[in-house]
């Protein structure tokens, strides 16, 4: 809860990251300790996502570094300056930063369990029996136990998410990326998709996850993350960046939060 | 309705000839042109090109056009081709460049969403490409490709211009020597009707089911 | 191929002769078009907004024209009708009609498509600012299902261009048969496929690149 660990589960240093000539990110530190919930929040076109994508090397970041557990995410160092890491090198490294998707982005072809199945075989060398196994019991953990065979398209829009996290979860990766989950859902349908995320953080689980749930990174996150113009301008514990905020940017920014107007 | 039946052997000998045509072209042109469409959507720059701009140019001319210059185009180099394989060639080169654009369109719907998503699970390139792209592709694949099955048994049609006695052109003789005409054309339309309607119908079915 | 001889000099004497041939095929494309739309348009009306019994005599129509050769088709109308009733027409005529009847069964698709996808929420604007529902057919749902066909109607009108070729079955003398016509009189095959090739072609694209400006200055992301 109060200083990063020691040994950082992800240490972000300086990276920078531009598309054609707009700098989007112009220079990010961040560590994150084994079992921290980090929130990352600010305004639209910050570089959320794109921070969030450079950390499986979604995104390839231009300079500074990424290191999961002291790993280089994207590059190593060789004898003639830096390289981008093989196909299968990458693979190995982005199982231990599994992604949540805004739009899901299951599967369509595959069941909900073969959704979750499919990476466990491939990437974590299950048999397919032991990964049905997992499957199972993570789908019935999250609510979906009568759902192991159906299609994606036969699933409603929480439920597709609560795949989508189970597929990822079940890879037990180092950390678990997660960028505005609920944000392509419908109103009714968050809550059972954020109760599964809370109880992922109570078990100690490192995640990184971008929100405009305010209420919600308040109750979840170790620390809050608020980035703007790809900086990050205010890295503390959520009562400090929500209660009483002397950064002008941050509280125009929260303003804009209805839900969080609460008189004290 | 003697006719009929004198000339249904005739004319199911056309019918076969038909079908074999068909089924060459097609065979033929799945095995070139699935390879060639996925280098178009993967290969590096100087292989796309050639195949894009093969496939352009097969697309800009008629059917017809490539049959004869096959047939009576190609002799002037040398290549001098029966009626029968001259028309399979010809045909083949036009439903390859078809098969190319179909592939392509196959694998080009695919969200790239669907790639991160395999990515960020681990998946190696090869990985990626048989559990999640191709299947997917291949659902987008089946239905416009079964529909142009139907364009290939129509266009074989056109290999009776060439002297190839398919059943257009058994028609036509069986026409030559009976002087009757209509029900014979109808007899005919029936009997490609028989064979692409279910077709059809199955192109629909999977494009209702797969997209 | 090593010791031929081109002579392009011969095949242009005849240059005329494909320009009328390019020329016929066009007018071939343009009468099919016109008329095909016309067929499709009504067709794709009547089968949404008609009498319930109208719809399987369209299925019927469609998927009859759709699944049978054009040629035969060609033939059908040009030696088979004319056998049977008392009716005479012209090669040209004979396959003007059945082209249009062939492109109207793919039309019919494609414009009812369009018409079911003009939103409903724009009929509705329209019945709002008191349009009758001829109004709302002309001024609302034909222009927008027009411009979310659009795509579609230029790679069918291409193909119809490129159909015509098929005319030289019944020796009408458009570009096919004009080029077949000069070879069987030059010899000179390789040179008259050199030149009638790219016509084909130039045509083809230059079609397809004015359907182009026009989606993208008409066209409706759908
Ligand atoms: N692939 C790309 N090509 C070009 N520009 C991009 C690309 N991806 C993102 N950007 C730009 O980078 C900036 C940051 O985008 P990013 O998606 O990281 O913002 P964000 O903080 O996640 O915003 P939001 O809250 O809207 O999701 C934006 O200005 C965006 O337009
Ligand atoms: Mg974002």
């Amino acid at each position: 809860m109060t200083a990063a660990p020691a040994e950082p589960v992800i240490r972000i240093a300086g990276i920078t990251k531009s598309f054609g000539s707009h700098q989007v990110l112009k220079g990010i530190d961040l560590a994150v300790g084994k079992g921290e919930v980090v929130a990352i929040i600010g305004p639209s076109g910050s570089g959320k996502t794109t921070l969030l994508r450079c950390i499986n090397f979604l995104e390839e970041y231009d300079g500074g570094s990424v290191r999961i557990d002291g790993v280089e995410v994207g590059y190593k160092d060789t004898a003639d300056g830096r390289r981008r890491r093989s196909d299968r090198e990458l693979a190995r490294i982005r199982v231990e930063a599994a992604m949540v998707f805004q739009q899901f982005n299951l599967f369509p072809h595959l069941t909900a369990a073969q959704n979750v199945m499919l990476g466990l075989v491939k990437s974590r060398g299950k048999s397919k029996g032991e990964a049905r196994q997992i499957a199972e019991k993570w789908l019935t953990r999250v609510g979906l136990a009568a759902k192991f065979d159906a299609l994606p398209s036969q699933l409603s829009g929480g439920q597709q998410q609560r795949v989508g996290i189970t597929r990822a979860v079940a890879m037990e990766p180092k950390v678990l990326l997660l960028d505005e989950i609920t944000s392509a859902l419908d109103p009714e349908l968050v809550g059972e998709v954020l109760a599964v995320v809370q109880e992922l953080a109570a078990e100690g689980r490192t995640m990184i996850l971008v929100t405009h749930e305010m209420a919600f990174a308040r109750e979840v996150a170790d620390r809050v993350v608020f980035t703007d113009q790809g900086r990050i301008v205010i890295d503390a514990p959520p009562a400090t960046v929500f209660d009483d905020q002397p950064n002008e940017r941050l509280r125009s920014f929260l303003s804009r939060f209805a839900a969080f107007h609460r008189p004290r | 309705m003697a006719l009929f039946f004198q000339t249904l052997p005739f004319l199911l000998d056309g019918l076969l000839t038909t079908l074999l045509v068909s089924v060459s072209v097609v065979v033929l042109s799945l095995a070139i042109g699935i390879p060639l469409g996925c280098m178009l959507v993967f290969g590096p720059l100087w292989a796309r090109l050639p195949i894009r701009l093969y496939a352009d140019f097969v697309r800009g001319v008629p059917i017809l056009v490539l049959l004869y210059f096959v047939y009576y185009g190609l002799p002037v180099i040398a290549v001098n081709l029966p009626s029968l394989p001259a028309a399979v060639v010809a045909l083949t080169a036009f439903k390859t460049a078809q098969i190319i654009e179909i592939a392509r369109g196959a694998f080009q719907s695919i969200p790239v969403d669907q790639m991160e998503a395999a990515k960020s699970i681990g998946l190696t390139l090869p990985d990626r490409f048989v559990h999640v792209l191709a299947p997917q592709a291949v659902r987008r694949f089946l239905p416009p490709f079964v529909n142009s099955v139907v364009d290939t048994v129509k266009g074989s049609s056109l290999v009776s211009l060439l002297g190839v006695v398919d059943l257009m052109l058994s028609l036509q003789q069986v026409i030559g020597r009976t002087h009757i005409a209509l029900p014979l054309y109808g007899i005919g339309a029936l009997m490609y009707f028989a064979i692409n309607f279910p077709l059809s119908a199955l192109s629909r079915r999977l494009e209702k089911r797969f997209i | 191929m090593m010791n031929y001889h081109f002579n392009f000099a011969i095949v242009w004497r005849y240059a005329g002769k494909l320009f009328d041939g390019l020329l016929l095929s066009l007018e071939l494309a343009a009468a099919t078009v016109a008329i095909g739309m016309a067929i499709g348009l009504v067709l794709a009306l009547a089968e949404l907004d008609g009498p319930r019994w109208l719809k399987p005599l369209i299925r019927a129509y469609v998927e009859f024209v759709r699944n049978v050769p054009l040629l035969l088709l060609v033939y059908l109308v040009f030696y088979g009708v004319p056998s049977a009733i008392d009716l005479q027409y012209d090669a040209t005529t004979s396959f003007v009609a059945t082209l249009a009847i062939y492109a109207g069964a793919y039309l019919v698709e494609i414009l009812r498509a369009g018409l079911e996808a003009v939103p409903k929420g724009l009929i509705e604007a329209g019945k709002a600012i008191g349009l009758t529902p001829l109004g709302v057919l002309v001024h609302v749902r034909l222009p927008t299902a027009l411009r979310i066909a659009l795509p579609s109607l230029s790679n069918t009108y291409v193909a119809l261009f490129k159909d015509t070729s098929i005319a030289s079955a019944i020796a009408v003398p458009e570009l096919a048969y004009s080029m077949r016509w000069i070879e069987t009189q030059t010899f000179r095959t390789v040179e008259v496929y050199l030149i009638a090739t790219p016509i084909y072609l130039l045509t083809s694209y230059a079609m397809l690149l004015l359907l182009r400006l026009a989606e993208r200055r008409y066209a409706i992301a759908r």
